[in-house]
């Protein structure tokens, strides 16, 4: 691929939210800032923009990534879901975010976009988590109204209702060759 | 805090990627990202031309070589090589792992990148020098290795050269009598080390020392080994007394920095706290295998 300035754009194709999309982007374009302005889905915060915040946390092939902290032509190819793609086509919340809601795990929710993907992924990986691995896996984000007890509890309640992360697309990412996830 | 401006690479070949950076005097490869894209973002650094490298298939390998010898490509995430069951080879890499970020950050975040680097409070710098790892180092004027002891010179500087590549690292194995353990010492989980160290002990079947590698980041502007806390476990048995011993030399030799985090006087304190604790652990558990964390 021939060498492309920063106000030049490139073209790139990817799934976001089960939906395909193929467009040109700013290489200089983080990919936050590509969800939130070229694609309109402003439900990806930014907080920190320099990793620390984890507001803008997205899932990427059933991974977690930090939208600030890469470039949208990085994303090329790739399968993302963001906060809009939680809640059922009705708009019915999601049985994670019911949780989140039934346990006031929302109180600004800035940072709840964040906190949300996270639980997913956690959920999808390890269904029944401990205190401690769930304090772990959200370690990376930062809120700072609740106190984080309240969120704690959502994602406790949300593993108690079997509510397991889904990917948008059912895609998973397990790899026999490598193990699979932990 | 939006990204400087700059011109974007993407080689799909190992060749074109090091004549990309033998062409270019200010080109930053690019793998992670999640140490060099902050660091443009605050203007830290605001190199010209960035090199992809997340696309060259000869940089996606991870394997364990006849020998034993755990062979880390440039492209690999540290999450790929933590769910990898051949990383168990290597313990303390192993055992380092779970600790670097987040695991938001571990899925882009490069084993290799952390090494290049060479972030002083980073786990796997520590690591390597504790293992005897060797890189692979890549330009268009050839191939060279450079042990882990001789490739940090100073904060975040490597002797790598701006047109070389870090193609891989190879991690030696294990003597599988050896016990390791990693701990640090951070505010919260996640954050970088206020102090941490990477142990490894072996011992013969009667109990005494006969090889011990401590290796402590966060400590000075690069990984450092105290080889006289070392040499004074190697030859006696692996008693707790003789792990304080060693943990007060440790005290004495290390000279941390002060900053708003921690003074240095509580960095000295706490790498001996942790010296007897890792000598602990290591020598408790002699199974390495990844599950100690």
């Amino acid at each position: 691929m021939s060498p492309i300035h920063s106000d030049s754009s490139v073209a790139v194709a990817l799934t976001v939210n089960g939906a395909e999309v193929a467009t040109d982007v700013q290489v200089r374009r983080t990919f936050a800032d590509f969800l939130r302005e070229d694609l309109d889905l402003t439900g990806t915060h930014l907080g920190c923009e320099h990793g620390v915040c984890g507001a803008c946390t997205v899932e990427v092939d059933g991974e977690l990534v930090r939208s600030c902290l890469t470039l949208a032509v990085q994303m090329d190819g790739c399968r993302v879901t963001t906060i809009e793609g939680l809640a059922e086509a009705d708009g019915r919340l999601s049985p994670l975010q019911q949780a989140f809601r039934d346990t006031h795990g929302f109180q600004c929710a800035f940072c709840a976009p964040g906190f949300l993907l996270t639980a997913k992924v956690l959920l999808a990986h390890n269904p029944s988590p401990t205190r401690d691995e769930i304090r772990e896996a959200l370690s990376g984000n930062l809120c700072r109204c609740t106190g984080y007890e309240s969120i704690i509890a959502g994602v406790e309640a949300a593993a108690r209702a079997g509510a397991v992360g889904r990917s948008s697309d059912d895609r998973t990412t397990e790899d026999p060759a490598t193990g699979g996830h932990r | 805090m939006k990204l400087p401006k700059f011109t974007y690479h993407r080689p799909d070949t190992l060749d074109e990627a090091v004549a990309v950076l033998a062409e270019h005097d200010d080109a930053k490869v690019l793998a992670g990202g999640q140490s060099l894209l902050p660091v443009m973002a605050m203007r830290l650094g605001r190199p010209e031309h960035l090199v992809d490298i997340g696309r060259v298939p000869e940089l996606a390998h991870l394997r364990l070589d006849d020998d034993g010898t755990l062979v880390i490509g440039a492209a690999v995430t540290h999450a790929a090589a933590e769910r990898a069951a051949l990383t168990r080879a290597a313990p303390l890499v192993r055992q380092a792992l779970p600790l670097i970020g987040h695991a938001a950050i571990r899925s882009r975040g490069t084993v290799c990148g952390s090494l290049a680097h060479a972030d002083p409070a980073a786990e796997l710098p520590a690591v390597a020098i504790a293992t005897g790892a060797t890189i692979v180092a890549r330009s268009v004027r050839g191939t060279r290795e450079v042990a882990a002891a001789d490739l940090f010179v100073g904060y975040l500087t490597t002797v790598l050269e701006p047109d070389e590549l870090l193609v891989e690292v190879r991690v030696p194995p294990s003597s599988p009598t050896a016990g390791t353990a990693v701990l640090e010492l951070s505010r919260r989980h996640g954050d970088f080390a206020l102090i941490g160290v990477a142990a490894m002990v072996d011992r013969d079947p009667d109990g005494v020392v006969t090889s011990c590698a401590l290796a402590f980041f966060g400590a000075d502007a690069v990984p450092r080994r105290v080889h006289e806390a070392e040499a004074a476990l190697i030859g006696g048995p692996a008693s707790l007394e003789r792990f304080t011993s060693a943990a007060e030399l440790v005290v004495q030799v290390l000279e941390p920095s002060d900053d708003i985090h921690a003074s240095r006087a509580y960095r000295r304190h706490a790498a001996g706290v942790l010296t007897r604790r890792a000598l602990a652990e290591a020598t408790g558990a002699l199974t390495p295998v990844g599950a100690a964390r």
